[in-house]
C-alpha cells in the first residue's frame, strides 16, 4: 500500500470506525463512573456486610480477563433481553468498568483524611450530606489522574466488542485485512488511531485537572 | 434549674483492650472556661470529643444544655450545632474557600440562603483578622491565619459551647499567638469553652477552673491559681514541674 493511500482511504476508513469507537467508550465510561460512583459511597460508608459484598464483586472483577468478562456478560444480557451488539457490548463494558472505577473511587475517599468528616460531623452536617458536600468533591479531583488512565483502559477494551460484531475501528481493521490482506500496515494504521484517541483524552483530563485543582494544595 | 450547660457522668471508654477513660463526672458552667490539663494519652481529647459524641463513650450519660445527648433517640446533629469545636489539625475543608468553609455550616446545618451565610461569615472572619483572606483558600493560608479561620467557622454557627482541641499544639511558636488572643477575647465575650491545651500560660491566665487528668481519672480540679500554686496531688506537682 502507498503512502498516499495509507492516508487517504486506510486513515479515513478507519476513522469512520473511531466515532463508534468513541460512542461506546463514552457511554461506557459515563455510565461507569456514575455507578462507579454510588457504588464507592456503600463500599466505604456502607455496613460491614455491604462493604463486602461489593469487595468480592471489585475481586471478581479484577481477576477475570475482560474478554471474558464481556463475552459471559453478552451472553447473559443477551439471552435476558433483545438488545442489538453495540447496546449489549457497550452495556458490558459498562459494568466491568463500573466495578474499576467504583476501586478508583473507593481508593480517593479513603485517602481524604479523616479529620474533613469529622469537622463536618462536628458543626451537626449529616453524614450523607457530609459526603455529597465534602468527599465527594475532594475525591473525584483526587481521582482525577487514575480515571484518565481508566479512561485509557477503556477506549482499548473497547476494541473487544469487535467480536460482537460492533462496527469499531477493531472491527473495521478486521474488514479490510480480510480484504487486502495487509496485515502489518493495516495494523499499523489502527494502532495510530488508537495512540491519537488516548492523546487526546489525555490532553484532556489534565486539562481538567488543572482547572479543578484546589489553589495552595499541592 | 441550675447554671449548667455541660453534664459527664461516670464516663468510660476503651480502645480495645486499653481503657482511655475510667469512670469521668465533668459539669461545666455557662460563660465557664474550663481547661483540662494532663499528660499525653490520658484521655482529654478523648474526653472532649464525648462532650459532642464525636466519640461515643461505653458507659456514661452525657448532658449539655439539658438534653441527653447519650440517650438512644437523641438528635446528635441538632446538639452539635450548637457545640462549635476547634481541632489540632484545623480540618478547613481544602476544596472550599475560606469564607465558604464559614458559610457552609450555616447553609447545611441552620438552613440559611447562602447570601446570608456569606455576609455572616465575612463578619466571623473580620472579628477574627482575617477579612483579607476570605477568598484564598486553606492551602493558602499560614497555620495560625487556618486556626482562626476554623475558630470563625465554629462561631458563625452561633454556639453555646466551644470545645478546643490542643488548637495551638500545631502552630509554629510564633504563630501561637495570634490564636491565643481570639480565644482569649472569646473568654472575655463570656463563652463557654472546654480548652484541651499545653499553654500553661494561657491555661493560668484564661481559664475559671483546671481540670487534671491522669490514666481517664479527674486527678485534680481546683482554680488556676491554687492549681499552679499549691496542687494538691504529688502527680500534678510533677507536672507542673516539668512545665515550670
Amino acid at each position: 500500500m502507498s503512502i498516499t493511500r495509507f492516508f487517504t482511504y486506510l486513515m479515513p476508513y478507519l476513522a469512520s470506525g473511531m466515532l463508534v469507537t468513541i460512542e461506546v467508550s463514552a457511554i461506557a465510561i459515563l455510565s461507569g463512573a456514575v455507578a462507579g460512583v454510588l457504588l464507592a459511597i456503600p463500599r466505604v460508608y456502607g455496613s460491614r456486610i455491604v462493604r463486602n459484598i461489593l469487595m468480592v464483586f471489585g475481586i471478581f472483577f479484577k481477576s477475570i480477563p475482560n474478554i471474558v468478562l464481556l463475552l459471559i456478560l453478552y451472553f447473559i444480557i443477551a439471552g435476558a433481553i433483545d438488545m442489538s451488539p453495540f447496546g449489549a457490548g457497550t452495556f458490558s463494558l459498562a459494568i466491568i468498568s463500573a466495578f474499576y472505577q467504583l476501586e478508583i473511587f473507593r481508593g480517593a475517599l479513603q485517602s481524604i483524611d479523616d479529620g474533613q468528616m469529622l469537622a463536618a460531623r462536628a458543626m451537626g452536617i449529616s453524614k450523607k450530606r457530609a459526603i455529597l458536600k465534602i468527599m465527594l468533591p475532594q475525591a473525584i479531583r483526587r481521582s482525577l489522574p487514575a480515571w484518565a488512565n481508566e479512561m485509557s483502559i477503556v477506549v482499548k477494551s473497547s476494541s473487544l466488542v469487535y467480536v460482537l460484531g460492533v462496527p469499531e475501528m477493531h472491527r473495521l481493521a478486521e474488514y479490510e485485512n480480510a480484504r487486502i490482506h495487509e496485515p502489518f500496515i493495516i495494523y499499523i494504521a489502527v494502532a495510530l488511531m488508537y495512540f491519537i484517541l488516548v492523546s487526546a483524552i489525555n490532553v484532556l483530563i489534565s486539562y481538567f485537572e488543572k482547572r479543578l485543582q484546589i489553589p495552595g494544595l499541592s | 434549674m441550675n447554671n449548667e450547660i455541660i453534664k459527664l457522668t461516670n464516663i468510660y471508654k476503651s480502645y480495645g483492650k486499653t481503657a482511655v477513660l475510667n469512670g469521668i463526672n465533668l459539669s461545666v458552667n455557662h460563660s465557664e472556661v474550663v481547661v483540662l490539663l494532663g499528660p499525653s494519652g490520658t484521655g482529654k481529647s478523648t474526653l472532649l470529643r464525648c462532650i459532642n459524641l464525636l466519640t461515643v463513650p461505653d458507659k456514661g450519660s452525657v448532658w449539655v444544655n439539658g438534653t441527653e445527648l447519650t440517650a438512644r433517640k437523641a438528635d446528635i446533629n441538632a446538639a452539635r450545632q450548637h457545640i462549635g469545636m476547634v481541632f489540632q489539625e484545623f480540618n478547613l475543608f481544602h476544596h472550599l474557600r475560606v469564607v465558604d468553609n464559614v458559610a457552609i455550616g450555616q447553609i447545611e446545618v441552620l438552613g440559611k440562603s447562602r447570601k446570608e451565610a456569606l455576609e455572616r461569615a465575612k463578619a466571623e472572619l473580620a472579628k477574627v483578622g482575617l477579612a483579607d483572606k476570605a477568598d484564598l483558600y486553606p492551602g493558602q493560608l499560614s497555620g495560625g491565619q487556618k486556626q482562626r479561620a476554623a475558630i470563625a467557622r465554629a462561631l458563625a454557627m452561633d454556639p453555646d459551647i466551644m470545645l478546643f482541641d490542643e488548637p495551638t499544639s500545631a502552630l509554629d511558636p510564633e504563630l501561637i499567638g495570634e490564636v491565643l488572643s481570639v480565644m482569649k477575647q472569646l473568654a472575655n465575650e463570656k463563652m463557654t469553652m472546654v480548652i484541651v491545651t499545653h499553654e500553661m500560660h494561657f491555661a493560668r491566665e484564661v481559664a475559671d477552673r483546671i481540670v487534671f487528668l491522669e490514666g481517664g481519672c479527674v486527678v485534680e480540679e481546683s482554680a488556676p491559681e491554687k492549681f499552679f500554686t499549691a496542687p494538691q496531688t504529688d502527680r500534678a506537682k510533677k507536672f507542673i514541674n516539668i512545665f515550670s
